[in-house]
């Protein structure tokens, strides 16, 4: 499979939001079939990368590039990256009154579903897979049928973007703190979410602040961000190192190289 | 404005035939309004009440009553009828016996107000104009000239088993006055719909009182769905005895200028709960005007209207609440959210509170604003394009109000409607 393009390959990658400079040049590179855990202290550019990637308005990219599958992802709308199996779990996933979780759900994996030149999903055969995937993260059927993360806790929000990632089973996951806010219970379900979905066929970028969650689904690879660079690669032990020494080293890092 | 003699002649010959079969207190109420409406005519934009809501277009049209009920295809009066309920109908304001089924034995009287006032004239004589607190043109125009309406009675402690639906269809470019009087006796409960529909350009010159007795409840839908060169008056006019509770929820979907109002007075420990949705899209004026009165200690008003504003449309919404000396503990909170979609579209919004009483909570928020933003991207972001997004975020933000529509044929047909609207997206209910 030599000749096949690499699943995600970031390029000197410079972003702003606001014309503030945040992302500064990343470089990294994502296989098939793997997991980058990618750690920093706050404000060191790990969520502005998640969006990036999804092409949320408002952060402008600067300089770089970004290829997924071989194709320019920067070129695409929001919508045609969700199409070509590009998902973000968001760190802080909206609320939407009047619209039921599975209206929502159905018409997201038609949209992709059309994308692929394949016939709409037939309502019966979507309940039937949409109960299988909510028995998994644990949930109430009565979710399906509230309004899209209204009223839902922190927890819930965070098990429903899993279930529409478990739904459209997406090539490149992104996964902007999806461990934010959740107690041991529910980060253990999320976790076996990720796990289900792990395969040969698709790879996670997982932004995280903690080890915690990657004591649960663990990392091929983690990088360190600072200021908007990588200051560290390595492998999950790496993590571990982070967790025993906070991010503090990594700060008097830079300092000096300034 | 006062009428010229010619505009006026109509209504007064017809006035006059009408007192003929008449009781002379009746003739005297009916005399009495003409006579104002002759001196004032409709409301002028120059009073502050009227000042976004200009009507002059309605005077100016010098709307003929309707001489007879227009024809209607009885399978679609079918469809406009909601199952479980009882039905009457008024085409053109003209009571549609055969399309009724209005008698209610023993507890209930639910009749057309020709019946009540042949066979119920007491209640009429005791109670009519009672409610109405406030006086303009399009008040005195209907009670000069009303013929078709019901009366609701409910005796003390009566439930009412299935909804009543008082369904107007207005089929012709002429004025038509239709006149309700609901009483629910202590303990009572029911609830109303009023549906607005038909293919006419005409004037709908609508009032209904309503007195609510101790420890009542109402529940009161009204749906506006009259055809775009439609004009439409809708006056509201409410007692609520001590422990009442009246719950109104209104969807302003039609017509070409549609104008409702709402004067509610609160007694001791009542409550009220008003939700409204303006949809004022193409060329639409719709205005909706709302009084709270807290006349007694302890009564709880909320009241939340939606605006959806588009193309040329234009809303709104004046919502008043007056807390009156004495009426300590009061506890009102009033909301009007406005999504401004076209930069044609228009949206004014006046809350006001006058408070005269030291022991009170009252809150209000006015809000307008496009879709978020992050609820699009939300949705884009699972491949769902730009325009279906923004769809289906204004199908959420109606649907929102369908939702808490308990009453459950009334649901499922607002569902219809709404999915009829965002038929290019293929909206099919899912709840």
């Amino acid at each position: 499979m030599s000749n096949q393009p690499s699943l995600l390959k970031i390029e000197n990658l410079h972003a702003s939001v606001e014309n503030k400079p945040i992302l500064k040049g990343i470089n990294l590179a994502l296989d098939y079939g793997q997991i980058h855990a990618i750690m920093g202290p706050n404000g060191s550019g790990k969520s502005t990368l998640a969006n990036v990637l999804a092409g949320r308005e408002g952060y402008e990219v600067t300089e770089g590039r970004v290829w997924y599958q071989g194709k320019d992802l920067l070129a695409m709308a929001p919508e045609e990256r969700a199409r070509e199996g590009v998902f973000l779990a968001f760190q802080y996933p909206v609320e939407i009154p009047g619209v039921s979780n599975i209206y929502f759900l159905k018409a997201a994996l038609n949209a992709i579903r059309k994308h692929r030149g394949e016939p709409e999903v037939d309502a019966m055969d979507f309940i039937q897979l949409v109960k299988e995937k909510i028995q998994l993260m644990e949930m109430e059927d009565q979710f399906l049928y509230r309004a899209i993360n209204e009223g839902f806790s922190g927890g819930e929000k965070k098990r429903n973007e899993i279930l529409q990632m478990l739904l459209l089973e997406p090539t490149l996951c992104v996964l902007d703190e999806i461990d934010s806010g959740l107690d041991i219970d529910a980060l253990k379900i999320v976790a076996k979410g990720i796990n289900t979905l792990r395969s040969p066929e698709r790879g996670f970028l997982m932004v995280t602040h903690y080890q915690r969650l990657l004591d649960y689904v663990e990392p091929d690879m983690v990088h360190v961000f600072a200021d908007g660079r990588i200051v560290k690669s390595g492998g999950p032990q790496l993590a571990k190192e982070l967790e025993a020494k906070g991010y503090g080293w990594i700060e008097q890092a830079l300092e000096e190289h300034a | 404005m006062t009428l010229p003699a010619e505009a006026l002649k109509p209504y007064q010959a017809a006035v006059e035939t009408r007192l003929a079969n008449e009781p002379d207190w009746l003739a005297d109420l009916r005399r009495q309004a003409l006579e104002r409406f002759a001196n004032k005519g409709f409301p002028s934009p120059r009073e502050e009440e009227w000042k976004y809501t200009n009507v002059s277009p309605i005077e100016r049209k010098r709307f003929p009553l309707a001489p007879a009920p227009g024809v209607v295809d009885e399978q679609w009066i079918e469809q406009q009828r909601l199952p479980g309920c009882w039905h009457l109908v008024l085409i053109d304001g003209f009571f549609a016996p055969h399309l009724s089924h209005p008698a209610l034995a023993g507890d209930v009287v639910f009749c057309d107000m020709g019946s009540a006032l042949r066979r119920h004239e007491a209640l009429l004589t005791q109670n009519l104009g009672q409610a109405v607190d406030v006086e303009h043109g399009f008040i005195d125009f209907n009670t000069a000239l009303f013929q078709g309406g019901a009366l609701i009675r409910l005796s003390p402690g009566t439930r009412l088993e299935h909804p009543i639906q008082l369904l107007h269809v207005q089929t012709q470019a002429a004025a038509i006055p239709t006149r309700h009087l609901i009483l629910l006796e202590a303990g009572a409960e029911a609830a109303v719909i009023e549906s607005y529909v038909g293919e006419g350009a005409g004037l709908t010159a609508h009032v209904t009182e309503i007195l609510l007795a101790e420890n009542t409840r109402l529940q009161h839908f009204k749906i506006q769905e009259e055809a775009r060169r439609a004009f439409h008056f809708g006056g509201l006019y409410v007692k609520q005895a001590a422990g009442s509770r009246f719950e109104q929820t209104q969807f302003a979907l039609g017509s070409l200028l549609a104008r409702s109002e709402i004067h509610l007075h609160l007694g001791e420990a009542s409550q009220c709960q008003l939700d409204g949705l303006h949809w004022a899209n193409g060329r639409r004026h719709l205005d909706s005007h709302t009084r709270i009165l807290h006349e007694k200690p302890g009564a709880v008003s909320r009241e939340s209207y939606k605006v959806l504003a588009e193309d040329r449309g234009r809303s709104v919404f004046q919502g008043r609440i007056v807390v009156q000396p004495g009426a300590q503990k009061t506890d009102a909170a009033m909301s009007n959210r406005n999504l401004l979609l076209s930069d044609d579209a228009e949206v004014d919004s006046k809350p006001q509170l006058e408070i005269y009483a030291d022991d009170v909570k009252c809150a209000h928020g006015v809000t307008v604003g496009q879709l978020d933003d992050n609820a699009l991207f939300y949705l884009q972001a699972r491949g769902i394009d730009a325009d279906s997004a923004r769809q289906l975020l204004l199908y959420g933000f109606v649907n929102e109000l369908i939702e808490t529509v308990t009453v459950a044929p009334l649901r499922q047909y607002l569902h219809r409607q709404l999915d009829n609207r965002f038929d290019a997206i293929d909206l099919e209910s899912t709840s």
